[in-house]
Formats: structure tokens, C-alpha cells, sequence
């Protein structure tokens, strides 16, 4: 009888001091935090305020700081490839061996995309979506605290095979046949999966829950073409998750049984067809170059209007592109591999689809522009990010049109041409927007502005590490250099290289910015604080509650009557017109009662992913009993919310209103 | 500044129900977990892509037409119409609260769709038996992998079928119960459609060929 499935002490990696070393380091911080936390005696008040949360604000916060916390550990892997890439040339080998270097890049894709830039924009549209919308919560609040745990158990598993085993070496892909167990014997491949099925529930039931809280719960004459734009844009990453996620599920469903079972849907021998794991995957993964920078789109022009002090331009032709975007990335996938074979038709049919979703994100651009044109710009620290966004991110959709036509491609596949495309978006679109928007909301949810100065610095030390990291790569590209090279011959790529290096060095200088300007922010947060709630003088209801905004958000639902709703009860005040809404009366309302089901749920994810990768199978069961046995509990809770009377809303309310005059 | 106002101030027509403000609580559950059930559906229509794309990699085994047993297969079918038909039945005792028809209701839902799943089991017995597992081509395995996973969500039905009486029994007809029941028959119906699916596209071009 075997216990313990696969695990023993061999897999802790002792004789590699590299992986032993920084996961000493993370297991230090975290006891470290944990320590902290228990001698400050904050357990329950962590337990009570955050971690059984179900208030939207919260879990939107705990899912950017997870975003966060993962972009340092996807940007160590960056800084690793990068170092090692500057110095393995000609005979020199670097310091990071093949099957190490493998681990990493692999890893820094899976962490950037799932566990940084997902985290961050989901975490966005919780805290943004149902304060833009004017209402108290989204749909289904207990679903939206499992999803957060979910991820978590995802970034939980996927680290941990830093110091237990080892992470996939078949990159962010996990393309098979490699990825199949005759290639891939090793459990990397099962962390991989299992923490991207586990995530990816959670991400699926964000889609569901969001997708019901925009379209059936708004504030009173909150209709569609009255939407803030970032509503507009969650909404369409929200269906682009609910049709796209299930089919990645099946695909590394089918990868597993093939793993598990023997199973034959990609494997070599049995007939199987790994370019169908292919195509399934790009399915699910172009639309998902959309989940992510629709709502990075929605922030810039929110942003946009705010600090030009105008209506957003063309703000219909904006909600039209946006949901052109949402239907045409469903028609483009094969342009991922153009090399796949397919017939010259095919291609030319998925290269004109590629370039024709140009066209909506050129609108979006022109609109943007003409937002600014004519306005008050002021150059708040979001506005920046916005800027260098437009100018960044139409380079990169420059070169995403060249890769588009399909001989272009058959020169540049696999190229770190490539790479320094998909940089150039998802750097310049997906975290430049994530950054305004942790710049622009932050004042709303903490209730002080972050320091601009130190936010400047953060920009332009990302804006030139950026490019002087990226730029580099597309000449190289085109020089021959193809993609995840541990070491190459052609000593002609080294200095370009020193060069992109170089701009990996800005860019950690951006990111020590960032957490000096939080700190910063923090020390100061006197002088930095925000008492009216509408520190940017905003236009859409967010902007209309204190900052921080109370759990309920709004005492009384506000009244919508046109776009930009704050905006045009503030014109009303200043006009000396009465307000829209009258007087408010107070009524007790029900608010949504913590639950520990989402923590306690993910805590048996781990439990039964974490069994499955070893092949402890009686762990396995165990968990998965855990995780049902949780749902009976919450399935056979008796109360489910709890009253706010009147008076207390009242009180609140009040004192908004004291520290708004 | 006044030119901004009157901008604002467009009206479009009057549409009350868009005005009202959040859905009630009822609509809320059921769409959002309609959205769910079309979720899954997305995630069958990729399990049944990949099967038609790997029909006929039956790599010297069996095919379709040398394995699948009408008879069976039409009984399985009778049994999971029925079980839908018993299902509605349920829900038209959940309106008016009744509890010994919810019960029966329940009752024959859950033996019919227990059948349909132990005449699967047994159908996929035999093509074990025979020699056709999943293991021995990639026919097999998305054959295999396409229906298990219609039975594997006909055997979650089940239980939830039985969690719910169980509230039922304990709760009785209270808002959450009602609305999960709600959710329940919807899920029910939609595994018919998904069959439906598989019966075309797997049992009966698969016995033409």
C-alpha cells in the first residue's frame, strides 16, 4: 500500500540551490506574515473582515493584491530569462541549466496571464462594476468568495512546485505531444493542469456571476446605452469568460485522462491529434487576449473622460467596437499557428479576420484621442498610463497586423519577434491599464490618493524599461532568434540582449517605484486623504459615495436618468436645480452575510489537487468529500443576510454628505 | 456648461421594466444559472467537436457501427425523456406546494434517470468486455469521454436530486428551496438536450456509417 502516492523526499530539490533558495525565501515571508499576524493578535479580524468576505470591494481588493503579489514572482522568472539570455552566449552557459531555464519561462507565462493579469483586471471590475452600476453587490456574493479562493488555490499549487517537484517544462502552452506522459513524466505537467482547472472554475463563476449582475442588477433607469463604458467592457470579457473557459476545461480535461488514463486525444500512437489540443487551446486563448484588455479599455476611457473633463467621444460607437471585439476574437484563433498546415484559403480567411479586428481597437484609439481633444487634460499619474498606453499599444498592434499576414508569419513564428509583440500588447495594454486603474481607484477604496510623484517615477522607469527591454527583441526577431533559448551561438545577438536586459533593470526600478509610492502613500495618507469621495472630480456613481464606500454601498439606490449619472447630479447642484433623487427615506435593507464556504472550499481544492498531482488517491477522495460536505453546510445554512436598519444607513449617509460640503 | 446639460438631458423612450432597478432575487438565480448551463453546453459542444474530429481514428479497433446496441440505446433514451417528464410533474407540485406529489415526483425522476444510468454503465461493461476501452484509440476516447461526461453530470442530477429532498423534508417550500429546485428541472432539461446531441451525433450517424 502507498500512502503517499508519488511523494517522497527526493523531489524537494536539495541539490539545486537556485529553486531550494527562493522558495526558502518565499516560505520565510510568508511564515514571517503569518507570524506577524498572529503576535499582532489580527487572525480574527482577518477572518471576520476579509477572508469570509462576500462584500464585492473586499474580495476585489484581495484579488489585486494577489495580482500584485504575483507580478513580483512572474517578474523574478522575467529577470532570470532575461540575465540568463545576456550572458549564455557562444561558449559561455549562463548560470541556469536547460531543465531549469524550461521551468521558468513556462512558469512566467502561466503566472503573467492567470495569476497576475487575471487576478488584477477581476479584482478591478469586482471593486469598479457594482459601484459603477449603483447597486450594493453583484449577483451571487458567497459564488464571487469561492472564485477569489479558487485562484488562490490555483497561485497556492502552482508555487508550491517550486519547493515540492517541479512546474511544467513545455511552456505556458503545455502544447502536446511533449506535454503527454510518455514526454513529460514528471508531475510538472499535472501542476500545471490541475492548477489552471481549479482556477479556472473560479474564473468561469466569475464570468456567470458577472455576467448576471450586469445584465439583471443596475440602479433604477440604469439602462444599457446609460452604462459606464467599463461596464460595457467587463460585460463583454464576462461572456467572452462564460463561452471561452469551458472549452480550455475540456481541453485540459482531455489532457488529463491522456495523462491518467491512457487515454489517446493527443498522443502519437492511438490516432490521437495533438493539433486538436491546439486549436482547442486557441479557442479558449485568443478570446482570452480579449478578456484581459477589454477591461484595460474600459479603464482608459474612463479615465480619459474623467481628467479631460468631457463626455467620453462617441461613447456609442465605443459600446459598438467594444462588442465587435467581443464577437470577432472568436474568429481569429488560428493565426496562432499558421504553420500549422492548413490549406492557403484557411489562412488567408483567419489573416483577413485578424486584421479586421483592428479596426473596432483603431475606433477606440480615434476616440480616445478625441476625448482629450478640446478638454481640460490634467496629467494625473492615470492619465499617464493611459498615454503611454495608446502610443505603446498601437506599436504593438502594428506589428500584431504584420504577424497576421500569414507568409510574414511562416518568417516569424516562434520568433522572439513574437514575443516582443504580445509583449508590447499585453505589457502596454493589459498592464498600463491595470495600473491606471489601481491608480485611479485607490483613493475609492481606501480612502486617500496614492502619491503622484513616485507614480510618475513608476510610469516612466516601466514606459522606458519597456521599451528598451522589448525593442530589442523585435530586431532580434528578425535577425533569426527564435523563442525560449537557454543558450544560442550567434554571439551577434548578445549586446541587443545586454540591451533588453538593461530595460529589465528600468522596469525592477518601476516596480521598487510602485511599492515606495504604496508605502509612501500610506505614511502620508493625511495629507493624501479623500474626504468628498469624488477626489478626481469623476462622472460615474462610484464617485458619488464616501471613499471608502460603506458595505452597502448606497444608502439609497441613486436614480439614474442619462451616461454619466454623478455627473449630472453634481451639474444639477451647480445649476441650483433640485436633485433628482428627492429626499432620501431610509429603509432597512439586507445585506449578504459572510460565509467561510469559499475559504473552506479552496482550502480542499489544494487538498485534492495537490493529492491528484502525487497520485494520493485516498487524499483525493478525502478532499473532494471535504468540499461537498462544505456545500451540504452552506446549502443547509439558516440565516443568509443581515438586516441594516435605517438609522444606521441615515448616520452614514449624513456624514458623506458633512464631508462632501 | 448649459450645452453639456441639455446633452444630458436626452431622452430616449420611456421603458419601465429597464428602470425598475435590480431583478427580483427569483429572475436573478435563474439567469445566472441559465448562463451557467449554457457554460456547459459550450464545454460539451468542445467534447463533441473533438469527437467528430477523431471518429474515425479508430486505429484498427472497433468503430461506432460495430458497437453500439440500438435496443439499449433507445431504452436509455425512453428513460431520460421520462425521467424529464416526471421532472416537470415535480415542478408543477413545487408550484402549489404539495409535498407527496414533490415526493413522487422526485421519486420516479430519480429511478428513471438511475436507469438511464445503469443501462450506460452496462453498454459501456460490455464494450470493455469486448475489448473497447478508451485506452485502445483515440475513437474510443473521445467516445468515451463525450457520453461518460453526460453521465457523469446525470449522476451529480442524482444526487442533487436527493440533496434537495432532503431541504425539502427539512425546510420546506422557503424562497432558496424553491429557487434551487428551480434550477434543478432546468439542469434536468438541459442533460435531455445534451442527449438529444449524443444521440444523433454519436448512436445514430455513428450506426448509419
Amino acid at each position: 500500500l502507498n500512502l503517499l502516492g508519488k511523494l517522497s523526499w527526493n523531489v524537494i530539490p536539495f541539490d539545486q540551490p537556485i529553486p531550494l533558495f527562493a522558495s526558502a525565501l518565499m516560505v520565510l515571508a510568508i511564515v514571517a506574515i503569518l507570524a506577524w499576524i498572529t503576535l499582532r493578535g489580527h487572525w480574527p479580524y482577518l477572518w471576520r473582515e476579509w477572508l469570509t468576505s462576500v462584500d464585492h470591494k473586499r474580495i476585489g481588493v484581495m484579488y489585486c493584491v494577489l495580482g500584485l503579489v504575483m507580478l513580483l514572482r512572474g517578474f523574478t522568472d522575467a529577470i532570470m530569462m532575461r540575465s540568463q539570455q545576456a550572458l549564455a552566449a557562444g561558449d559561455a552557459q549562463g548560470y541556469l541549466p536547460p531543465e531549469h531555464f524550461d521551468q521558468i519561462f513556462s512558469a512566467h507565462g502561466v503566472i503573467m496571464i492567470f495569476f497576475m493579469a487575471m487576478p488584477i483586471m477581476i479584482g478591478l471590475m469586482n471593486f469598479a462594476v457594482p459601484l459603477q452600476l449603483g447597486v450594493r453587490d453583484v449577483a451571487f456574493p458567497t459564488l464571487n468568495s469561492v472564485s477569489l479562493w479558487l485562484t488562490a488555490s490555483g497561485v497556492l499549487l502552482t508555487n508550491l512546485s517550486l519547493f515540492i517537484g517541479e512546474f511544467a517544462k513545455t511552456g505556458w502552452m503545455n502544447y502536446p505531444p511533449l506535454s503527454e506522459l510518455k514526454y513529460s513524466p514528471g508531475v510538472g505537467v499535472d501542476y500545471y493542469l490541475w492548477a489552471l482547472q481549479i482556477a479556472g472554475i473560479g474564473t468561469l463563476m466569475t464570468g456567470i456571476n458577472f455576467t448576471t449582475t450586469i445584465l439583471k442588477i443596475r440602479a433604477p433607469g440604469m439602462r444599457y446605452m446609460r452604462m459606464p463604458v467599463f461596464c460595457w467592457t467587463a460585460l463583454a470579457t464576462n461572456l467572452l469568460i462564460v463561452a471561452a473557459f469551458p472549452v480550455l476545461t475540456a481541453a485540459f480535461a482531455m489532457q488529463l485522462l491522456d495523462r491518467y488514463l491512457g487515454f489517446h486525444f493527443f498522443s502519437v500512437d492511438g490516432q490521437g491529434n495533438m493539433m486538436m489540443y491546439v486549436n482547442l487551446f486557441w479557442v479558449w486563448g485568443h478570446p482570452e487576449v480579449y478578456i484581459l484588455v477589454l477591461p484595460a479599455f474600459g479603464i482608459f476611457s474612463e479615465v480619459m473622460a474623467t481628467f479631460s473633463g468631457k463626455p467620453l467621444f462617441g461613447y456609442r460607437s465605443m459600446v459598438a467596437a467594444t462588442m465587435a471585439i467581443c464577437i470577432l476574437s472568436f474568429l481569429v484563433w488560428l493565426h496562432h499557428f499558421f504553420t500549422m498546415g492548413a490549406s492557403a484559403d484557411v489562412n488567408a480567411f483567419f489573416g483577413i479576420m485578424s486584421m479586421i479586428i483592428a479596426v473596432p481597437t483603431g475606433v477606440k484609439i480615434f476616440n480616445w484621442l478625441f476625448t482629450m481633444y478640446g478638454g481640460r487634460v490634467r496629467f494625473n499619474v492615470p492619465v499617464m498610463w493611459s498615454i503611454g498606453f495608446m502610443v505603446t499599444f498601437a506599436i504593438g498592434g502594428m506589428t500584431g497586423v504584420l504577424l497576421a499576414i500569414p507568409p510574414a508569419d511562416f518568417v516569424l513564428h516562434n520568433s522572439v519577434f513574437l514575443i516582443a509583440h504580445f509583449h508590447n500588447v499585453i505589457i502596454g495594454g493589459v498592464l498600463f491599464g491595470a495600473m491606471a486603474g489601481y491608480n485611479y481607484w485607490f483613493p475609492k477604496a481606501f480612502g486617500f490618493r496614492l502619491d503622484e510623484r513616485w507614480g510618475a517615477g513608476a510610469f516612466w522607469c516601466w514606459l522606458v524599461g519597456f521599451y528598451l527591454a522589448f525593442m530589442p527583441l523585435y530586431a532580434l526577431g528578425l535577425m533569426g532568434m527564435t523563442r525560449r533559448m537557454q543558450h544560442y551561438d550567434n554571439v551577434q545577438w548578445q549586446p541587443l540582449l545586454l540591451v533588453a536586459a538593461g530595460g529589465a533593470l528600468v522596469i525592477l526600478a518601476g516596480i521598487v517605484c510602485q511599492i515606495v509610492q504604496l508605502v509612501v502613500s500610506i505614511r502620508h495618507r493625511e495629507a493624501l486623504r479623500d474626504a468628498t469621495g469624488d477626489p478626481w472630480n469623476g462622472r460615474t456613481l462610484e464617485w458619488s459615495t464616501t471613499s471608502p464606500p460603506p458595505p452597502w454601498n448606497f444608502a439609497v439606490l441613486p436614480r439614474v436618468e442619462g451616461v454619466d449619472a454623478f455627473w449630472m447630479q453634481k451639474q444639477r447642484a451647480r445649476l441650483g436645480q433640485p436633485p433628482i433623487s428627492q429626499p432620501p427615506d431610509y429603509a432597512p435593507i439586507e445585506m449578504p452575510k459572510n460565509s467561510p464556504t469559499g475559504f473552506i472550499i479552496a482550502f480542499f481544492a489544494v487538498v485534492t489537487g495537490f493529492a491528484l498531482i502525487w497520485h494520493i488517491w485516498w487524499m483525493a477522495i478525502l478532499g473532494a468529500f471535504g468540499a461537498f460536505v462544505t456545500l451540504l453546510f452552506f446549502a443547509f445554512r439558516e440565516t443568509e443576510e443581515i438586516e441594516i436598519p435605517a438609522a444606521e444607513l441615515a448616520r452614514v449617509d449624513r456624514g458623506h454628505q458633512l464631508g462632501a460640503a | 456648461m448649459s450645452i453639456a446639460v441639455e446633452t444630458f438631458q436626452e431622452r430616449d423612450e420611456a421603458e419601465p421594466a429597464f428602470d425598475a432597478g435590480p431583478a427580483p432575487k427569483q429572475i436573478v438565480v435563474a439567469f445566472g444559472f441559465w448562463i451557467f448551463l449554457l457554460s456547459d453546453i459550450v464545454m460539451f459542444s468542445a467534447l463533441f467537436a473533438s469527437y467528430a474530429v477523431l471518429v474515425n481514428a479508430t486505429d484498427g479497433g472497433p468503430t461506432g457501427a460495430q458497437l453500439f446496441n440500438q435496443t439499449s440505446v433507445a431504452i436509455e433514451t425512453a428513460c431520460l425523456l421520462m425521467s424529464s417528464y416526471a421532472c416537470g410533474l415535480m415542478s408543477l407540485a413545487i408550484k402549489s406546494q404539495h409535498r407527496l406529489g414533490t415526493y413522487i415526483g422526485a421519486a420516479v425522476t430519480f429511478v428513471l434517470g438511475a436507469a438511464f444510468l445503469s443501462l450506460e454503465l452496462r453498454e459501456f461493461a460490455n464494450m470493455a468486455a469486448a475489448g473497447a476501452t478508451p485506452q485502445r484509440s483515440a475513437f474510443l476516447s473521445a467516445f468515451f469521454t463525450l457520453v461518460g461526461c453526460h453521465g457523469l453530470h446525470v449522476t451529480i442530477g442524482l444526487l442533487w436530486l436527493v440533496v434537495m429532498m432532503a431541504q425539502v423534508a427539512a425546510r420546506g417550500y422557503r424562497a432558496t428551496v424553491v429557487r434551487r429546485l428551480f434550477c434543478f428541472s432546468m439542469f434536468w432539461h438541459t442533460l435531455d438536450i445534451i442527449w438529444v446531441g449524443i444521440f444523433s451525433v454519436v448512436y445514430l450517424i455513428g450506426s448509419l456509417a
